[in-house]
């Protein structure tokens, strides 16, 4: 950091900084379950202050690398390092980790207080300080007051802070988060995903957070891991993951997507030409890739990267798709255009409604050109 | 017939019948123990004379302790070995012989008794063991230990395990995690499984005549003895008051339960609003 010029806000962007050292460190960890592998010689640096998703589908080895790191499973091969620290002979009860579990795992024979003092008092810290801390976290998660209340007596919103300030009262160095809001409706989630980062950028502890649900994963992570069959298959920036996916696997994972097969045309430095038959088009993307011309590849498309038009754009022969409204999916804020090529593909295009949709431009059965810009498509090499 | 609550001609039947046949005996039993005759089957008119002869009758009093004592230390100790086996059971994963420790552990819920009371013979016979309290006391709490693994067992099961990590992971060693986590909330089946070994020892008579001996007669015993003799008014009056303790446990008990059950739900239903 240079002195001259001080920067206002300051983006926490360890993982560019060669010079930052990981806070958590996974080195070839790996773990099998009767000859199923799980988890498949993972190698993953976590930066303090982080909130790191883990993303996958079930059965992916999200939850069991979680589950390594709490302690509650051994990994048969690797290494886990907290802070410098090796933390394969360390018990559960004496990491400095803790965790909020699916089913929030809130104790049904005690109080709310007792909950939250519940870490505390196996640290034999003083009856005082403990009422103190108790009460600071109940404030934290705006549930001051509800002390004396019994799990049962909660709502399912409730129990999930109360389940949050128990695990975040320890001040651990690292809070594992077990599909935390996975219980909860839409619109609690969402408003819960906003508060879950601004607690965690008050106390500045590290989050690793597993869940299923992108949206999710992207709302609230610096950095995403997206996981499949034990391994990650590609870790970055919500944004990057999301704009450049690595895989077919990530690009249909998260968020929608259209994918054709096609057959490199022409590959240059600066530009790719992309024949994809399926589309019944030529697809030129303006970046190059290191991809021989003749192999084969598949281009994807984000729905909401794709134009829609009654006319066909003005001389051009690439990167447009003719085809008839097949179908529309009206979602309120935008809809999603089922459009059937020339070719017999379906291709999702998604278009906001900017005007009250009264009178559709575009509807049912009409003939349409999708196009979109030279940057807009992505391509898969696996 | 009506579908919705009310009695037809033939529910009412079935419910009189059913009930009859259930209660019948005991209601007699418990008329005539009031009976002034000394004649079982004679009703001369009202008396509590029986109940009064009764807490004279020593033999009767020294019986009912013996029978109190046992059932409370075999039942203890049945819970504690129970819920240990009911732990194994639930808990140990897949380990070699699992399901032929499973079936020993169930066999003596379906053992004859007179096996079970007549091997126990030959096991204090062949340790040269003088039978009397201690080992009708050993006898019940082998019996009654199944019922009460089974009963654990079944409580486990539903156990959410994730309760007994948040303890590790909040810092609390395995010991410590099962005692304040684990322990308080199956006590319920621990306290149905004793109830249980307990109910089980009070009523036991074969197990008790084949490890019981001298000195150490156990109410059913006693009863059966003097029943061989004749029945008399006294053993009604007995069986009377069993009858009356079993009775008050068994409605407290599930008084208390229906209306924790009810207050609870309306907690619940009152969070969801909230």
């Amino acid at each position: 950091m240079s002195q001259t010029s001080p920067q206002p806000r300051l983006r926490l962007e360890p993982w560019n900084d060669p010079a930052a050292v990981p806070y958590i460190r996974l080195t070839d960890v790996g773990k099998s379950f009767g000859g199923q592998t799980a988890v498949d010689r993972v190698s993953l640096d976590i930066y303090k202050g982080e909130f790191f998703s883990l993303l996958g589908p079930s059965g992916c080895g999200k939850t069991t690398l979680l589950r390594m790191l709490a302690g509650f499973e051994q990994p048969d091969s690797g290494r886990i390092e907290i802070d410098g620290a090796d933390m394969s002979a360390v018990p559960p009860y004496r990491r400095p980790v803790n965790m909020m579990f699916q089913s929030y795992a809130l104790f049904p024979h005690m109080s709310v207080a007792q909950n939250i003092a519940f870490g505390l008092k196996q640290d034999r810290i003083r009856k005082q300080e403990i009422a103190t801390r108790v009460e600071e976290m109940l404030a934290l998660v705006r549930m001051e007051g509800l002390g004396g209340r019994r799990p049962h007596q909660l709502s399912g919103g409730q129990r999930q802070r109360v389940a949050l300030a128990r695990a975040l009262v320890k001040r651990p160095k690292l809070l594992l988060l077990d599909e935390p809001l996975a219980a909860l409706d839409k619109r609690l989630r969402e408003h819960t995903q906003f508060e879950l980062v601004s607690i965690q950028e008050r106390l500045g502890i590290t989050f690793v957070i597993v869940t299923h649900d992108q949206e999710e994963a992207m709302t609230v992570s610096t950095r995403m891991a997206v996981m499949d069959q034990g391994r990650i298959r590609q870790l970055g920036v919500p944004a990057e993951v999301y704009e450049f996916p690595a895989s077919r696997f990530v690009a249909e994972f998260v968020g929608d997507v259209n994918i054709f097969e096609g057959r490199v045309v022409r590959s240059e430095r600066d530009g790719t030409l992309i024949h994809a038959p399926a589309a019944g088009t030529h697809v030129f993307i303006d970046r190059g890739h290191d991809v021989a011309e003749g192999a084969a590849c598949a281009v994807a498309f984000r729905p909401e990267k794709l134009g829609l038009a009654l006319e066909p754009p003005a001389e051009r022969a690439v990167n447009v798709i003719e085809g008839t409204v097949f179908d529309i999916g009206y979602l309120g804020d935008m809809s999603i255009y089922h459009v059937k090529a020339a070719s017999g593909a379906m291709v999702r295009v998604a278009l906001a409604n900017r005007l009250r949709l009264v009178e559709r431009p575009i509807t049912w059965e009409d003939r349409v050109w999708i196009s979109w810009a030279p940057g807009a498509g992505v391509v898969l090499l696996s | 017939m009506s579908a919705r609550g009310g009695l037809s001609p033939f529910s009412v039947t079935a419910l009189t019948l059913g009930f009859a046949f259930l209660y019948l005996p005991i209601v007699i039993l418990v008329i005539f123990s009031f009976n002034e005759s000394r004649l079982v089957t004679v009703w001369a008119g009202f008396s509590t004379r029986w109940y009064v002869a009764l807490f004279q009758n020593q033999q009767i009093i020294d019986a009912a302790m013996v029978t109190l004592r046992v059932a409370l230390l075999s039942s203890t100790l049945a819970t504690i070995l129970g819920t240990l086996a009911g732990l194994a059971l639930a808990r140990f994963a897949r380990f070699r012989g699992r399901t032929l420790f499973t079936g020993m552990i169930y066999a003596p819920l379906v053992m004859p008794e007179v096996i079970t009371g007549l091997s126990l013979l030959l096991l204090f016979v062949s340790l040269d063991w003088d039978r009397g309290y201690w080992t009708v006391t050993l006898a019940h709490a082998t019996f009654s230990m199944a019922y009460v693994a089974v009963i654990v067992q079944s409580r486990l099961v539903g156990f959410d395990r994730s309760l007994e990590e948040a303890a590790m992971d909040l810092g609390a060693p395995p010991l410590k995690t099962f005692l304040v986590v684990t322990l308080p909330l199956i006590a319920p089946a621990l306290l149905a499984g004793w109830l249980l070994a307990f109910t089980l020892s009070l009523d036991d008579l074969v197990i008790a005549s084949f490890t019981s001996g001298p000195g150490a007669t156990t109410l059913p015993m006693r009863i059966y003895s003097q029943v061989r003799l004749g029945v008399t008014p006294e053993i009604n009056a007995v069986s009377t008051i069993l009858i009356a303790i079993v009775a008050i446990g068994v409605s407290v008990a599930t008084l208390t339960q229906k209306r924790q059950l009810v207050r609870r739900r309306r907690e619940e239903a009152l969070a969801r609003r909230t």
